[in-house]
């Protein structure tokens, strides 16, 4: 079991073409802090369902659930919320040309086609929406403006579910934004259709008190590209499942997150990559800083090389800077190998201290102590940043981390 | 003309078994333009005068003071030392992972310069001293002291004396850890920064090697936490001949 990953331990581990054997598991040869669990199909109790009831009520010791305090996910796991009165999201969109959205009902035959809820308050997001949000990206459509989604919670319970179809050859990047406060649950799809490209951008901007548990559903069609970006810096609790599954082969996905928790906020991804296709590629990064009393990450990274995904490439990183005392982070990358004949498989996983050390150094060149903690954190992030790739959204989430820095740091 | 005065200066530490008393009464002036050179076996407190004067949050004044053209440095904070004019070449230079090179460089400058520097004149400057000091321009896209090797934390420390422009340069060790090249190179950095004759330099080094390179006004000998004997540069050679036993057994140190 990986226990409270220290801050200072690292670990890493990656394997060279085929020298893993059928059913072989890699475990880093770091510390062990945070080397391989349990089989990742072994963790997961119960079978993906759309059906809250195919789901027991996480008592909180079942491995997917042990990071998470149940307390104060506001009654999304144990069906109180589901009875709760419901509250209303502002949406605003932009939408280029050609993009559509549409509001439709739970019997549209395009949802539910990009995954299955894997737990229970994703199974009780599918189960309790009302009207599922649709945007479709055209064939061959290569928008030269990003599709924005700006979603502003206005309190109370809201169960959503959200379709970004992204048709062959078409290429787009959707920005979702979250700002506001409520309880939410949600599934969000993301298909992307062979040859087509999709960047796509979660901003969990929320006011300090929200909660906000979503699934993401990528399937990622035949010689497609698939980008992921999640921001998350607001919330009381936020936690997020980001997954990704192959249509055919030639896919490649790339997951980029960054996260900031200040005192007593809970944020927690955990990340699935099922490569049960062959010759597709995943490489995921993650990156967070803490600070303050019981600020607590939690980062799961499974990555799943079935028999049949010959000519796999993966790896997956998880960074986190602590900043002060009080701060805990679990840090779990869990890569399961069911064939050698691949072409490269590796992850790393490092919690390290901003220290009075470098806070000195800084200090005796003249830079005053709360820039130079900003200095950092603001290095530490923009090297992730560099790698997404969309100008603007770069230049506007850096200015979200500018802003963040500027209000706690 | 600037004046860094030390005097009667006692420094603490927090042992495992309560404070402990590392420098034991230092007094020493240090004029714009002059060189001194501390020397002293290693242990004798060397690096604890360097980082008090810097003002590191592991030392503890307990008595003394010190003084920068008058003003009372030990009252400062230690950007604000920084800004007054004192710079610490480190003897281990702290890694800053996620900061490059030329971003700590430019906000470095702009906090003691009090302005952001014109950004091509800035860039010309970089380039310079790097080249002076036979740094690749690539190294300016690196982690601040991340995966540097001895040679190039020297340089790199030695690169921010260049451009910060320091009224009292400490520095502490720059010598060590260096080969033959690295330590002309360094030398004459530190050297092109004395000839401007706007610098105080302590020169805290633990062997006479740098001194071929770098010739001091005053040498002072440092054991047991004080200065227990000063001259000129002809004390070096004494101690490269007769090394430090005298100082350390003689009941100097305690
Ligand atoms: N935290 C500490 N606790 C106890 N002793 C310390 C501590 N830090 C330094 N010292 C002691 O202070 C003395 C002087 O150290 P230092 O200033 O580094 O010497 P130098 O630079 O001359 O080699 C040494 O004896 C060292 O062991
Ligand atoms: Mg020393």
């Amino acid at each position: 079991m990986a226990e409270q990953n220290t801050t200072g331990s690292t670990t890493a581990g990656s394997i060279e073409v085929g020298t893993a054997g059928a059913g072989a598991q890699l475990a880093g040869p770091g510390t062990g802090r945070t080397a391989v669990q349990q089989p990742i199909d072994a963790r997961v109790a119960v079978k993906p369902s759309f059906d809250v009831n195919d789901f027991p009520v996480p008592h909180g010791r079942e491995e997917d659930w042990r990071f998470t305090p149940l307390h104060r996910l506001g009654g999304l796991h144990d069906g109180t919320a589901a009875a709760a009165e419901r509250g209303e999201d502002k949406v605003e969109f932009a939408l280029p040309d050609g993009v559509t959205a549409e509001t439709v009902g739970r019997d549209d035959a395009r949802l539910g086609k990009a995954g299955t809820p894997v737990d229970r308050v994703a199974a009780q997001a599918f189960s309790a929406f009302e009207q599922a949000l649709v945007v479709t990206v055209p064939k061959d459509a290569v928008l030269t403006e990003p599709v924005k989604i700006d979603v502003r919670a206005e309190g109370g319970v809201r169960f959503a579910h959200v379709v970004i179809d992204v048709k062959p050859f078409a290429e787009a990047v959707v920005v979702l934004n979250h700002v506001g406060t409520g309880t939410r649950a949600a599934n969000v799809e993301l298909l992307v259709g062979d040859g087509a490209k999709l960047t796509f951008v979660s901003v969990q901007d929320w006011e300090r008190d929200a909660v906000h548990v979503a699934q993401h559903n990528a399937l990622v069609g035949r010689d497609a590209s698939f980008k992921s970006v999640v921001v998350t810096f607001g919330g009381d609790l936020v936690r997020l499942h980001p997954r990704v599954n192959y249509a055919g082969p030639g896919g490649e996905a790339e997951l980029f997150g960054l996260y900031f928790a200040d005192a007593g906020q809970h944020l927690e991804h955990r990340l699935i990559i099922d490569h049960d296709t062959p010759h597709c590629r995943s490489n995921v990064a993650y990156k967070g800083a803490l600070q303050g009393q019981d600020a607590h990450a939690v980062w799961v990274g499974d990555v799943l090389i079935r028999a049949a995904a010959l000519g796999t490439d993966t790896y997956e990183l998880n960074r986190n800077l602590v900043l002060t005392d009080g701060a805990r982070v679990d840090s779990i990358p869990n890569l399961e190998i069911e064939t050698g004949e691949i072409v490269g498989a590796g992850h790393a996983s490092a919690t390290g201290r901003f220290d009075d050390e470098q806070l000195f150094y800084l200090m005796a060149r003249g830079i005053p102590a709360d820039e130079a903690r900003r200095l950092v954190v603001r290095g530490f992030f923009a090297e992730l940043l560099q790698q997404i790739g969309v100008a603007e959204v770069q230049e506007q989430l850096m200015e979200k981390i500018d802003a963040e820095l500027e209000a706690a740091v | 003309m600037a004046t860094l005065e030390i005097r009667d200066l006692h420094v603490s530490v927090e042992a495992e078994n309560g404070p402990r008393e590392i420098l034991k009464g230092v007094d020493l002036t240090v004029k714009q333009g002059e060189t001194h050179a501390i020397m002293g076996p290693n242990g004798s407190g060397k690096s604890t005068l360097a980082y008090s004067l810097a003002g590191h949050p592991k030392y503890t004044v307990t008595g003394g003071s010190v003084l920068l053209d008058g003003e009372d440095v030990l009252e400062m904070s230690v950007d604000e030392r920084a800004k007054a004019g004192v710079f610490l070449a480190m003897q281990y230079p702290v890694e800053v992972p996620g900061v490059s090179v030329s971003n700590f460089l430019r906000t470095a400058a702009t906090a003691v310069r009090g302005e952001a520097p014109k950004l091509r004149l800035w860039v010309k400057e970089v380039k310079e001293a790097m080249a002076a000091l036979q740094m690749d321009p690539a190294f300016a896209e690196r982690n601040v002291n991340e995966g540097f090797s001895g040679g190039e934390k020297k340089r790199h420390e030695i690169l921010q004396l260049e451009l910060l422009k320091p009224k009292i340069a400490i520095l502490d060790e720059t010598d060590s850890g260096l080969d033959v090249d690295a330590l002309r190179i360094v030398s004459e950095g530190i050297n092109r920064v004395r000839s401007t004759g706007e610098v105080g330099t302590l020169l805290v080094t633990h062997y006479t090697r740098i001194l071929r390179y770098i010739k001091p006004d005053y040498v002072h000998v440092f054991a047991g936490g004080r200065i227990v004997e000063s001259g000129g540069a002809e004390l070096a050679d004494k101690l490269e001949n007769e090394g430090y036993e005298a100082y350390v057994k003689g009941g100097a140190s305690e």
